[in-house]
């Protein structure tokens, strides 16, 4: 019975209104749900990359530390089948091709990032930024192709110079937009006064622009060279691999992304355990590398 | 001071002269015409590279063309044997499972670009950024391995039988459970291809004008109605573009696929169990066998030529949807 008084008064008196609140209370209460589940919903999504990263890394840990110990670096493959051994030709090959792919890449990247920055205004700057930008969509194993019909076929040979080149490929667009874009980041005024004090152009870019884009630059090529030392496919088809010790350019070379391809197909505990521990320092590799980077170029530091 | 001198005379530097003044560059030192000369070159080099790689496709599938035609892309056998030649079931394998990996992608890498720009505190946004990135990084190598000895097995045990029981009434999960096969290289892909969706979303939405957010905020929205009304429809063509390079990055993918999807020349069929073939693999699979000059070796070159196209078509219409917001992206450049 009170509680039919209470209301009662309660509609005889002026009701007093929160401005501020909307007219229809359960339309705000669905609109206040939506939004709980819209941000809940999308914190699983982004939880799901790195969950799975996590838990990838954790397994191949799992399968692969016990292995990665000294004699794994230094020894070289075993028989399949047998234990014990290590990958150390694998290792001295994925160094020697990543080697000769900087040694290709890096000035084919470089000039072209800095013709890119320097003198890209001609139709032929737009002709270039166009190739570089298709260069990345290209998949890695079209390049493997490439080498394999250009060199390998007509050498008749499997060679670590030939999984150099595709890899060197793969680095150009990489390392040139990396290039173009610190060089842009130059202040106009130091090559302005550079040129004041009557340096020549190129002395300008060579002795001023970019030695204070290096760091820039330095970032541009480590990520790259993390990135190649992890493609299988183009070393596929150009280099083959090899259970042998590093002899020759010319030759087959064993390569650790190979190696691995090689155990990930072998029946033998031994050998699979060892391409989880390859895995484990590949992956090692461009974490680190990528870290590097973020962390060098300030990635970290909150932003708005 | 000789060489410049002597080298701007020579046969090689009066054509790059020739060259250069023609883009009207006139070099006020040797100096700097040798520098832009070597610049040029390099330049050149690399071009020489892309449109090489054109042709040398082009040239070396030329026999398989003019022997089969078009029927090299309807047709289903692919048989050394016989020099019969047809790549439908890898077409057919490669944008199947590049389509699956996209559905599943493209939510989530969506969802979490949404989170990272919209709802994350600002404390955590820089590491959980940073780790989704990391997953675009791993080498597809150790996802393959993954995929091969721990994954495929799983599928077939526990993933596919789930998925039949649960699903069977379904087209896509009838059949026999082999665990290599479509499902298991599409489920794959969308790992590699979700970190490159929510790098690319992410981009987009950032350059959405703050003015724009706050304005609706300032109306009385909800966080979420800020993004459903201001963000995505401003951001809907780049993240577009974003989900398209990401496809061209799933036809092209080589190592972790060919491991998991069975590699088998099965016609075309809705059942994701079954296993299949990509044009990528059927390049990894077959190369070491075929003989340079047969139609063998032929027919290969032309499976590299098909997915070229693919993938040069995607990528330019991605490039044009993304370059449409007028800003060479910076995580892009990282990333991609």
């Amino acid at each position: 019975m009170s509680v039919t008084d209470m209301s009662a008064t309660n509609t005889n008196a002026v009701p007093v209104r929160n401005p501020f609140r909307p007219e229809n209370q359960t339309l705000n209460l669905r609109r206040q749900v939506v939004n709980s589940a819209a941000v809940v919903i999308s914190a699983l999504f982004a939880v799901v990359g790195v969950v799975f990263l996590l838990y990838l890394i954790i397994y191949v840990y799992q399968q692969g530390s016990h292995f990665l110990t000294l004699q794994f670096f230094t020894q070289a493959p075993v028989a399949y089948g047998e234990s014990g051994g290590g990958v150390q030709p694998a290792i001295v090959g994925s160094l020697v091709i990543v080697g000769l792919a900087a040694l290709f890449g890096i000035p084919l990247g470089l000039f072209t990032g800095i013709y890119l920055a320097e003198f890209g205004r001609s139709w032929l700057a737009s002709v270039v930024r166009f190739m570089v930008d298709t260069l990345t969509g290209i998949p890695t194993i079209i390049f493997g192709l490439f080498i394999w019909v250009l060199i390998v076929v007509p050498a008749h040979s499997f060679s670590a110079l030939a999984g150099g080149m595709s890899l060197s490929i793969i680095m150009i667009p990489t390392v040139a937009r990396a290039t173009e874009e610190v060089l842009r980041l130059v202040p106009k005024e130091l090559r302005e006064a550079s040129i004041a004090l009557g340096a020549t152009e190129s002395r300008t870019i060579w002795s001023v622009v970019l030695p204070s884009a290096i760091s820039g630059i330095i970032t541009g090529v480590t990520l790259a060279l993390a990135r190649v030392a992890g493609e299988t496919a183009p070393l596929l088809l150009t280099t083959l691999g090899s259970s042998f010790a590093f002899r020759s350019i010319f030759r087959p070379t064993a390569a650790l992304p190979l190696q691995i391809f090689d155990y990930t197909l072998s029946p033998y505990d031994t050998q699979i355990h060892q391409a989880y521990a390859g895995s484990l320092i590949l992956i090692l590799l461009v974490i680190l590398a990528s870290f590097a980077v973020r962390w060098a170029t300030g990635g970290f530091k909150p932003r708005d | 001071m000789q060489v410049p001198v002597s080298l701007s005379e020579s046969a090689v530097g009066k054509r790059s002269r020739a060259l250069l003044t023609q883009m009207r560059v006139r070099a006020r030192h040797p100096g700097d015409f040798i520098f832009r000369g070597v610049t040029t070159l390099f330049v050149l080099i690399v071009l020489a590279i892309v449109l090489g790689i054109a042709w040398i496709l082009l040239s070396d599938s030329w026999p398989t063309i003019q022997t089969f035609g078009l029927s090299f892309l309807t047709n289903n056998t692919f048989d050394p044997v016989h020099n019969v030649f047809g790549v439908a079931a890898a077409i057919y394998g490669t944008l199947l499972t590049s389509a699956i990996a996209l559905v599943l992608a493209t939510p989530v890498g969506i969802g979490a670009a949404i989170f990272l720009t919209d709802f994350c505190p600002r404390r955590i946004k820089a590491p959980l950024a940073f780790l989704i990135d990391s997953l675009a990084a791993i080498p597809s190598i150790v996802l393959g391995l993954w995929g091969f000895l721990a994954f495929a097995p799983w599928l077939q045990h526990t993933g596919e039988p789930w998925l039949q029981q649960h699903f069977g009434f379904l087209p896509f999960f009838q059949g026999p459970m082999h665990g290599y096969g479509i499902l298991a290289a599409s489920l794959i892909l969308s790992l590699m291809i979700l970190p490159l969706i929510t790098a690319i979303s992410r981009e987009v939405m950032a350059v959405v004008p703050r003015g724009q957010r706050e304005g609706l905020l300032a109306l009385g929205a909800t966080r979420w109605e800020v993004i459903r009304y201001a963000v995505l429809p401003f951001a809907r063509v780049g993240i577009t573009g974003g989900v398209i390079l990401a496809l061209g990055r799933a036809l092209g993918e080589t190592i972790a696929v060919t491991l998991v999807i069975g590699n088998e020349t099965n016609a075309p069929s809705l059942h994701f169990f079954d296993t299949g073939y990509t044009l990528a693999s059927v390049i990894a699979n077959q190369f070491t066998e075929a003989t340079p000059g047969s139609l063998f070796f032929s027919a290969i070159i032309e499976a590299g030529f098909i997915l070229l196209i693919l993938t040069l078509i995607t990528n330019v219409l991605a490039r044009v949807l993304v370059a449409r917001l007028g800003r060479r992206s910076r995580v892009g450049g990282l990333i991609v």
